[in-house]
């Protein structure tokens, strides 16, 4: 108990010490930290001057209207590693699939950070929120609005992990049977980062954390409230692909000579230049590839409403009627007819929403 | 019938050259301008690798266009890393390794010597103090093991 109250108040730099980690060592992982947090290397040593003092905050991670693939996609992260490092340096002491404890002890686990870390803990959401019948989704009896509110009362800062709990994601669709919502709908008096992906690539989510375990303090965000280093720039803007796209080089189907050798996947679908997330350089599964290298179109998970774009293989400025032919155009043309496209884009969503039946709860009642 | 191993997942050069997208030489041109100032204005440059959008086969191109030059330095601490100097001299390549040998980090530094293979106050501090512990056991009654 003592070695863990000694382990609580002391900081990563002693504790890293502690440990027979070298101020090496510690360098180096103050360079794989910033790697990670998509920070210039110019920063490290701001980063180790931080990290030197940094102590453990509270983490308390709540799942609600989720399929646990934010939970799947964060243990996924490299193992043993600067991940790793950064969660034996956060004390992550809710999260209901994580840990050991269940029923009333989980419960008290929660209350006690709450409690104990009064103003300074972080709380991460997974997941929507159901506003239609709190009954939908419940925790120990408890809804999801009722958890949710009671627990962020405390919080420094809310992380929403995941586009259901930033713009509420898959739930949300069309025709929205269980009134879902994101968390930044309910929160209004915190702030809340959106840390959207369906799931978020793994070192994103940490990269966060550490952001606010390094510098005590949330990053700078964007308009839909996502961390300008991880969502500063379109996939499009970003991606290996580009000069194809700028040659007007496209590849037609999954198995022409284009997709062949590895032109724009535009035609087919990719939505990369509405969708602003860190895939074309952080990349996946251990920076292995990611969906444009692998041949794929980008589905813009990381957007709002990407589930009623309507359809993940419709081209953006190529909807149902044949404008195949100004493409050409599109390439030459650039930014006003990439300008039209989202219009057009706009105008589909639009009638793909209004062809959605109405799904009511009785329907849902009587299938199950 | 085509089997799914038979299906080629390499991307083809259309010329029979190694594939890469290109990405290389502009990387090589920042990396001419950071040895310019590192020699005119001693400053020293980094280049995280890992911040860049390069397709498949530019990494592989960039580091053969770099080369190989005179040292190589193991570093084990939190996992390897390797610290090797290119083809040209001041310009390094520092790649950092976990405890699985999985990369971290792969940085590019275009400076005398990369700093992370300095020693550092803290370790020397440290150093004196085993030293001193090991040469006078019998003043201290606080050894660790």
């Amino acid at each position: 108990m003592a070695d863990e109250m000694m382990r609580f108040t002391q900081t990563l730099g002693e504790s890293l010490r502690e440990r027979g980690v070298s101020r090496r060592g510690f360098l180096k992982f103050c360079t794989a930290t910033a790697s990670m947090m998509a920070l210039p290397p110019t920063m490290v040593p701001a980063i180790a001057a931080a990290l030197e003092k940094a102590r453990r905050p509270s983490v308390i991670w709540l799942s609600f209207q989720e399929c646990t693939g934010c939970t799947e996609s964060l243990t996924r992260s490299h193992s043993p590693t600067v991940e790793n490092l950064i969660f034996d340096h956060i004390s992550l002491d809710y999260h209901h699939t994580l840990q050991a404890a269940a029923g009333e002890a989980a419960e008290a686990a929660r209350e006690a950070a709450m409690h104990e870390n009064e103003g300074k803990y972080l709380v991460v959401v997974d997941g929507s929120i159901p506003l239609a019948n709190p009954g939908f989704s419940t925790i120990a009896g408890v809804s999801n609005l009722q958890m949710l509110e009671e627990t962020v009362k405390g919080a420094a800062a809310v992380v929403a992990v995941g586009t259901c709990a930033a713009f509420g994601g898959l739930p949300h669709a069309n025709p929205n049977p269980t009134g879902a919502v994101s968390v930044s709908d309910i929160v209004k008096d915190k702030p809340v980062v959106n840390v959207s992906g369906c799931p978020p690539i793994p070192t994103v989510i940490t990269g966060v954390l550490a952001h606010f375990l390094t510098f005590g303090e949330l990053p700078e965000l964007d308009h839909l409230g996502r961390p300008m280093t991880f969502y500063g720039q379109s996939i499009h803007d970003r991606c290996y692909r580009r000069p194809f796209y700028d040659k007007g080089l496209f590849a037609e189907t999954f198995d022409d000579e284009g997709a062949r050798k590895g032109w724009c996947l535009y035609r087919l679908g990719c939505k990369g230049p509405m969708t602003y997330n860190a895939c074309a350089t952080t990349r996946w599964n251990q920076g292995t590839s990611w969906p444009v290298e692998s041949g794929h179109g980008c589905l813009g998970c990381s957007e709002p409403n990407f589930w009623d774009t309507g359809g993940f293989y419709n081209a953006l400025s190529i909807p149902d009627s044949d404008i195949t032919r100004n493409i050409g155009a599109v390439v030459a043309g650039g930014v006003v007819l990439g300008a039209a496209a989202g219009a057009l884009n706009r105008s589909k969503r639009a009638s793909a929403a209004a062809k959605h039946e109405t799904v009511t709860i009785d329907d849902l009642d009587k299938t199950s | 019938m085509q089997k799914l191993q038979d299906i080629a997942v390499r991307v083809e050069a259309t010329d029979g050259l190694p594939l890469n997208h290109s990405n290389a030489t502009p990387i090589l041109h920042e990396i001419l301008h950071a040895l310019q100032r590192l020699l005119n204005e001693q400053e020293s440059t980094t280049i995280d690798l890992r911040a860049l959008p390069f397709g498949p086969g530019d990494e592989e191109e960039l580091l053969n266009q770099l080369g190989t030059g005179e040292i190589r330095v193991e570093l084990n601490s939190l996992g390897r890393s390797l610290i090797t100097e290119t083809a040209y001299s001041g310009v390094w390549l520092v790649d950092h390794r976990n405890a699985d040998d999985q990369r971290i980090a792969l940085q590019i530094e275009i400076t005398p010597i990369p700093s992370i293979l300095k020693a550092q106050n803290e370790d020397v501090q440290d150093a004196i103090e085993r030293l001193e512990d090991s040469l006078n056991p019998s003043c201290t009654e606080t050894a660790g093991p």
